[in-house]
């Protein structure tokens, strides 16, 4: 095994992260009726709208404070005032995200206070929140922006300490089809939640008539109020630092019980999704669950063998990359080059936890894997030639490693801009398991069998001549 | 409940008119209202647009990871020769860069690229947060220029400067300097041409150039389509500039004809009609009846290779209508004469950064009580999609959505598209495509809900 730590690079070559406010975004369309501010130039909102339109397929609508030169040398306090107004005349929304950009960072804007003020002035104190993040750009990544957000939405938001049933649980950024099977386990379990945020509905609206500018659905804000009241909550996300853990700090401020688990994908994770939840909850686990459990075993067994020749190139947001290596370590495929673009210290010990859990000891793992962060597909590509990957598992953008290197991609994480369903693509709970599992293994079969008879011939065939 | 104008917005009003109804003159070319949900990239985009497709160049983005993450690889250009302008390259900027300035990690970036990709050229664009922490872009890249003896030129994109018009001259201000002759050199002139404004997004640019060798001329360099290092340092020779794209182009036309003293024309090659008029024109100014003659040759036979095909579309979109929301005012205009000829009438005509005598000719070119937006936003065109009854929607990716959210049909005419909408070939191809989307058999369950089906099934 080999850690391989990113020292300091002077360029980044074909990069495998965004920018810290779009994760926000994704966010804040979780709550309902809800609509979002980038407080600085007009591009980051488009360029970040796009690539969010492009995966999930829905208008996605962004303001921005459009800073000009004049905003950028005298602040853009005026801008985004204005920009607040235009927003509630056009939306009426329930609640404003505001974001910030590099831009608005650099330049120092304090977008509480001016908020606060706008709040005042409009004599809305009362009746509109709005929620405030700073996300510079050059701050982080993607990932980091959503769980930035998620932390403020709450910390911002939940007040009421009275008790009540239900359990908060708090998902980190993946499909609505991932979403919607977390919520239908959920119910399978018969657990009363809170989910946030959900944006099943909202990034993946049905069609209906009249069109919908803020579509249907979302955490409502009254339930957000009531998360301090919770009998516990299940936080999603292994991953995020306990500064940005909104678990945490509902455990902190408010004493609410936490529980934290992986994104249930795989055997091991799904039973501990599941587990976690009969412990929270004291009910039994249904049996419509443990026949999907075993449907899944079944399916394990039947493509071991296959897999047992997959090795892998893992890359995207740290919980969906630690969730992947896990599903593959389980079956059997090899994860040799795990990779993220973000910085993410708790990736890397969980990671390390794992393979000692194989093999004893870390260092005695048969082959050696790379664990990058803070990388770019420049290195992904040529530790993937190195070490002969032959299965790449992550985001569109991991295209360059079937393009330059002739490895085959399944699709998964965000962004997926080179095919239909993105939003779709469905990997959570037992059932989501298997269909994953299955797409990993076909990806192999189609590969071996394209390559077979030449393999072969050039194998064998030369030697017999 | 939908009741609300969304003209509610005073300062957008003057920016939307109605043909037969204006009694303001139309504001074009200005910032972008704030919290109006523009769908205007930045300057930096502009920029990036136009100098992308230069092959062999190295374009480099100093800025944080998010800006060159949005751009890598998103356009359809597409390459005969090397393909480095494919990658995206960053400096990745970081909280202590953005403190302590980010120019020794250019310059070592700088180094490092060309140590590892020995490019024959560089581009490196300011983002905005390049402009506020001073950077001196000029500066380090002069520097490294001398230390690597290749050409590295700074494109100053910095977002808030502007809109992406801006962009497109910097971007022009940055090919200038690669045109530039050493002095005292003059390259000699020849009757080759150079083709302005083009991206050979899907091989267009390999379309026309192909028309164009047919009649007898030779192209000399696209900008920047399919162009190189090499081939952009001879532009100057060209005895004609055609321009395609004027919104990004018209500014280094100008240019070239003050400096270089080589004449330009605008030209379009979407449409039949437009595509033949510019052959035409073209051959005109050859002065030579060969020549001319082939031009007629050339028009009639692809004319009437794709003329069944267009009459069969034609009378299967006879009547229908058109919303248009694109970046550049040529375009609209050259799609609004080519919806014509498959007998489909504009409603709604908007761009993001038109001019204002694009406006005029666009306005010359509707029916009375077409809407003509600039800069308009997703509540705008939803608004006046539904008040016109839109059949159709041309956009970019960010408005495919709204329109399959409407439930109308749509047609991508961004810069990601993957098929070729130049010449005739092109026109063909926008025809098939027009009619694939409007006349799909899904709309007809537009109307329908669960139990109308359940119902007809009982009869
Ligand atoms: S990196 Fe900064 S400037 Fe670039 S898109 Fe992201 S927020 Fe905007």
């Amino acid at each position: 095994m080999k850690n391989q730590k990113e020292s300091y690079r002077n360029v980044s070559e074909n990069p495998c992260n965004m920018c810290m406010p779009l994760g926000g975004i994704i966010a804040f369309r979780g709550i309902e009726g809800s609509m979002t501010l980038l407080h600085g130039s007009q591009g980051c909102a488009t360029y970040m709208r796009r690539t969010i339109s492009e995966h999930y397929e829905e208008p996605i609508d962004v303001a921005s404070s459009s800073l000009n030169e004049k905003g950028t040398v005298f602040g853009g306090e005026e801008n985004l005032k204005k920009g607040l107004d235009n927003v509630r005349l056009l939306y009426e929304p329930k609640m404003i995200g505001v974001l910030t950009t590099c831009l608005a960072e650099t330049i120092g804007e304090d977008i509480g206070r001016i908020t606060s003020r706008y709040l005042e002035e409009r004599q809305l104190t009362d009746g509109l929140p709005i929620v405030n993040v700073p996300t510079p750009g050059y701050g982080g990544s993607h990932s980091e922006g959503y769980w930035r957000t998620v932390f403020t939405i709450i910390s911002s938001l939940a007040e009421d300490r009275m008790s009540h049933a239900k359990i908060n649980v708090i998902v980190p950024h993946i499909s609505t089809a991932d979403l919607r099977e977390i919520k239908r386990m959920l119910r399978l379990m018969n657990i009363d939640f809170i989910l946030l945020p959900d944006y099943a509905d909202t990034l993946d609206a049905p069609y209906s008539k009249p069109y919908k500018k803020i579509p249907d659905g979302g955490t409502r804000l009254e339930d957000i109020r009531k998360m301090p009241g919770a009998k516990a909550t299940l936080e999603i996300g292994l991953t995020v630092e306990d500064s940005q853990s909104a678990g945490k700090y509902l455990e902190n401020e408010f004493g609410v019980p936490l529980f934290r688990v992986p994104l249930p994908v795989g055997i091991e994770s799904t039973d501990r999704f599941f587990n976690t939840l009969k412990l929270i909850s004291g009910k039994e686990i249904p049996d419509e669950i443990s026949r999907e459990r075993g449907r899944l075993l079944d399916g394990m067994f039947d493509s071991h063998k296959y897999n047992f020749e997959g090795r892998a190139a893992i890359f995207g947001e740290p919980e969906q990359v630690y969730a992947v290596t896990r599903l593959c370590l389980e079956n059997g495929i090899h994860p040799l080059v795990i990779a993220t673009g973000s910085r993410s210290k708790k990736l890397e010990q969980l990671l390390h936890a794992e393979f000692a859990k194989i093999d004893g000891s870390p260092d005695n793992h048969h082959e050696k894997y790379e664990l990058m962060s803070d990388t770019d597909f420049a290195h992904i590509l040529e530790k993937s030639r190195e070490v002969k990957v032959n299965l790449a598992v992550g985001h569109s953008e991991g295209k360059i490693l079937t393009e330059r290197a002739d490895i085959p991609l399944v699709r998964y994480g965000f962004p997926v801009i080179d095919r239909v369903g993105g939003q779709r693509i469905l990997s959570a709970g037992y059932q989501g398991s298997l269909c994953f599992l299955d797409r990993l293994t076909n990806t192999l079969l189609e590969n071996k069998y394209r390559n077979y008879r030449s393999e072969m011939y050039q194998k064998y065939y030369q030697i017999y001549k | 409940m939908e009741s609300r104008s969304n003209l509610a917005i005073e300062e957008r009003k003057d920016s939307i008119q109605t043909k037969g109804e204006q009694t303001q003159p139309f504001k074009c070319n200005t910032d972008s209202v704030a919290g109006c949900v523009s769908q205007r990239a930045c300057v930096y985009c502009g920029a990036r647009v136009v100098l992308n497709p230069i092959t062999d160049a190295i374009h480099l983005v100093h800025g944080p990871i998010g800006c060159a993450s949005y751009t890598w690889d998103i356009r359809g250009s597409l390459t005969s020769g090397a393909d480095l302008f494919r990658f995206s390259f960053s400096t990745d900027l970081q909280e202590m860069d953005i403190i302590f300035g980010g120019e020794k990690k250019l310059t070592r970036a700088i180094d490092d690229l060309v140590a590892k990709y020995h490019p024959p050229l560089m581009f490196v664009y300011s983002t905005c947060i390049v402009g506020v922490i001073g950077d001196d872009l000029e500066a380090v890249c002069k520097a490294a220029s001398k230390r690597h003896r290749i050409q590295v030129i700074p494109v100053q994109s910095s977002g808030f400067i502007g809109s992406k018009s801006a962009g497109y001259k910097a971007a022009c201000d940055a090919l200038m300097r690669l045109m530039e002759p050493p002095p005292g050199e003059e390259l000699e002139k020849d009757k080759t041409i150079n083709y302005l404004g083009e991206f050979n997004l899907a091989g267009e640019l390999w379309i026309i150039q192909n028309y164009l060798k047919r009649i007898g001329i030779e192209l000399n360099v696209a900008l920047t389509g399919d162009s190189s290092y090499d081939t952009l340092k001879l532009a100057t020779k060209a005895c004609l500039n055609i321009v395609q794209c004027a919104g990004s182009m018209i500014y280094t036309a100008n240019q070239m004809k003050e400096r270089f003293h080589i004449p330009y024309m605008n030209i379009s090659f979407i449409g039949i009609e437009d595509t033949s008029e510019s052959l035409r024109r073209i051959a005109r100014t050859y002065q030579d009846t060969e020549m001319m003659r082939r031009t007629e040759e050339l028009i009639q036979t692809e004319t009437e290779a794709i003329a069944p095909k267009i009459a069969y579309y034609r009378s299967k979109l006879q009547g229908k209508k058109a919303a248009i929301y694109v970046g550049g005012g040529f375009k609209a205009i050259s799609l609004i004469k080519q919806f014509r000829e498959l007998g489909i009438e504009v409603v709604m005509v908007g761009t993001q950064t038109g001019r204002e005598e694009e406006y005029e000719t666009i306005n010359d070119l509707v029916k009375e009580g077409t809407v003509i937006m600039d800069d308009t936003n997703p509540s705008e065109l939803e608004k006046f999609i539904i008040e016109k009854e839109a059949d159709l929607l041309v956009g970019g990716v960010k408005e495919r959505p709204l329109a399959y959210k409407m439930g109308i049909a749509f047609i991508d005419h961004n810069h990601d598209r993957k098929h070729p909408l130049s010449g005739y070939a092109g026109a063909a191809n926008f025809a098939e495509e027009v009619y694939a989307t409007v006349c799909s058999p899904v709309w007809a369950y537009r109307e329908r809900c669960l139990s109308t089906g359940a119902k007809e099934e009982r009869t």
